[in-house]
């Protein structure tokens, strides 16, 4: 096939690739736009198959055959639970091809290479080495393996990642004047462990936007891959994606009322000197799952608040089977999810959904908020700071601005929680002790298999 | 300036050099690259302006499966002749970028499934 039908091959590609990523932004058209995406690929690497500079198919055969069978295993095996580690373990694949499809060009071509596929090769092995390190960092973390605890930020974290980067400066000009493979390597090296000290302070609550711009930089990655081939199919899909993991990031730090860079380098909002925990939670009442199944009884209008705890205590499915009773007999049943609840952007969504809960019951938190003063019962399973109202009222809290749930707003508010140990943000809620508010103190799953089994004998 | 066209003109009716000014007048690679670089990062902030909370994760598995593109570059890496360690790099290559996008389609399709109902 000629140099120009496999350059049109890559335009359809691109086309395809712009109207998948639309598609995806309807929950309507978004099962094709993923298909088109994926069409898109197949057309892309079909074409490139056909380059005459492609003359042996045997590891590439070899390749494309392992990798579809582990990629196809773990798409298809993985639980709904396991998305946000999934998702992240993909983004730093993504830069790792990237760092070795540059490597491999360096390797080949390193006295052929003018001074920009230079500096494009450069930035693809940092971009690839960060999106990688920080993605396996971000993996292990949401995975929640033992040994994460064990790793703790640097004091002084900021003055070695200057360092660092002050290396990768001098080594990205070093490429340029006096290219060689033990640079180029010593830069994935040193920008491996870059992504890695800059994920590593950041966890719990910030974990969405560092999922959000780890996609990004995947993208990104594989545009620099682009500039080094000089391949436009790379450079058009790597640079939308990069820009629509920029606009997640985002929609994230809007929902945390946080600036990028402060979620970045890990700045704390203002102090709060604010009452301790003991004096906030003077007046907090205790409640049961008999005492919450009665109010529901007599509810017409129920608003459930996840939060990341409701994921951890796998409490979707019993929350499934709280809504469907409660929807027999008539009572309103609606959803306030907050943008940033769970670990990745839309966590609680997919978790919803796996548990088959129509999405029209999914409300986003503007919306939700307008009806919460006519709510009868707004259960809260799982979150803290997302619902916690000192964000609206206490200019001085660390958290505040931060656009919230208002469960307090609710005629009663009964919030299921193991204890009242802090959210993420490390303050006292309000909520808990409000004058409308019970504390049922349970696992998220327990106490709602609880209240169901009260409504049902009630 | 009349100096300069005069110098233009008798260089054009130069047929070695009129070559090399045509070769001038095509942008330089990576200019081209920067120029599609820019527009498509401009399409992307334009045809994802407002997305559902539901979509988003979904939105980042699939443009992450997108971003397995890098998956071209690794075929011509591990398709050249001569069997080197850049071939073997490729095959590498090939190998993440292949699960990253087969796994990545693959879970989005699985996740809108249950979006569907």
């Amino acid at each position: 096939m000629s140099p120009t039908l496999i350059d049109l091959s890559y335009l359809v590609a691109a086309v395809l690739f712009i109207l998948g990523l639309k598609g995806m932004t309807r929950p309507k058209t978004a099962v094709r736009g993923n298909l088109y995406g994926a069409l898109g690929m197949l057309i892309a690497v079909v074409a490139t198959l056909v380059n005459q500079e492609v003359v042996g198919y045997s590891l590439i055969l070899a390749g494309v055959i392992v990798g579809s069978l582990i990629g196809a295993y773990i798409a298809i095996t993985v639980k709904m639970e396991g998305m946000p580690e999934m998702v992240a373990l993909l983004n730093g694949l993504g830069g790792a091809g990237s760092i070795l499809v540059a490597g491999a060009e360096f390797w080949r071509q390193v006295d052929e290479q003018g001074i920009d596929a230079r500096i494009a090769t450069a930035l693809s092995g940092i971009i690839g080495a960060v999106t990688l390190s920080g993605s396996l960092l971000a993996f292990v973390k949401l995975a929640e393996y033992k040994f994460v605890r064990a790793l703790k930020p640097l004091d002084g974290q900021q003055f070695y990642n200057a360092i660092l980067g002050g290396f990768l400066l001098l080594m990205t000009l070093t490429m340029v004047f006096n290219p060689n493979q033990l640079v180029f390597w010593a830069i994935v090296f040193v920008a491996f462990i870059l992504g890695y000290m800059l994920t590593i302070p950041i966890g719990g609550a910030d974990m969405p936007v560092v999922i959000a711009l780890l996609n990004s930089y995947s993208g990104l990655a594989a545009a620099a891959t682009g500039f080094v081939l000089e391949n436009n199919v790379l450079i058009i899909a790597g640079s939308l994606v990069g820009a629509s993991g920029l606009i997640l990031t985002k929609v994230m730090c809007d929902a945390m009322n946080r600036s990028l860079l402060a979620v970045l380098f890990g700045t704390v909002g203002p102090k709060d000197d604010g009452p301790s925990a003991d004096e906030v939670y003077k007046t907090v009442k205790a409640t049961s799952a008999e005492e919450v199944a009665m109010m529901l009884e007599v509810a017409s209008r129920v608003v459930i608040v996840p939060g990341y705890g409701m994921a951890v205590a796998q409490a979707q499915h019993a929350v499934r089977d709280l809504t469907n009773l409660l929807l027999s007999r008539d009572i309103v049943v609606e959803f306030g999810i907050h943008p940033v609840a769970g670990r990745m952007p839309g966590h609680m969504n997919v978790l919803l959904a796996e548990a088959d809960i129509s999405y029209d019951l999914l409300k986003e938190m503007d919306e939700i908020n307008s009806t919460m003063e006519q709510t009868d019962v707004c259960l809260v399973i799982g979150a803290n700071d997302t619902v916690n109202p000192d964000a609206r009222n206490n200019p001085n809290s660390p958290i505040a601005g931060m656009p919230i749930v208002n469960a307090d707003k609710a005629r009663t508010c009964v919030v299921i929680k193991r204890s009242l140990s802090p959210g993420y943000a490390q303050i006292p809620n309000p909520l808990f002790a409000a004058e409308n508010a019970l504390m049922l103190f349970a696992d998220g799953k327990q106490a709602v298999v609880d209240i169901i089994n009260a409504l049902k004998e009630g | 300036m009349f100096l300069l066209a005069e110098d233009l003109t008798t260089k054009a009716a130069d047929p070695d050099t009129s070559s090399a000014f045509v070769e001038a007048a095509k942008s330089h690679p990576f200019v081209a690259g920067l120029t599609v670089f820019a527009l498509a990062v401009f399409v992307g902030f334009e045809i994802i302006t407002k997305i559902p909370p539901t979509l988003h994760t979904p939105l980042m598995s699939g443009s992450n499966a997108i971003s397995g593109i890098t998956l071209v570059g690794a075929v011509l890496a591990a398709g050249a002749h001569n069997h080197d360690i850049a071939s073997y790099l490729g095959f590498l290559a090939v190998v993440l970028a292949t699960i990253n996008v087969v796994g990545g389609f693959l879970v989005t399709h699985r996740m809108l499934q249950k979006f569907q109902r």
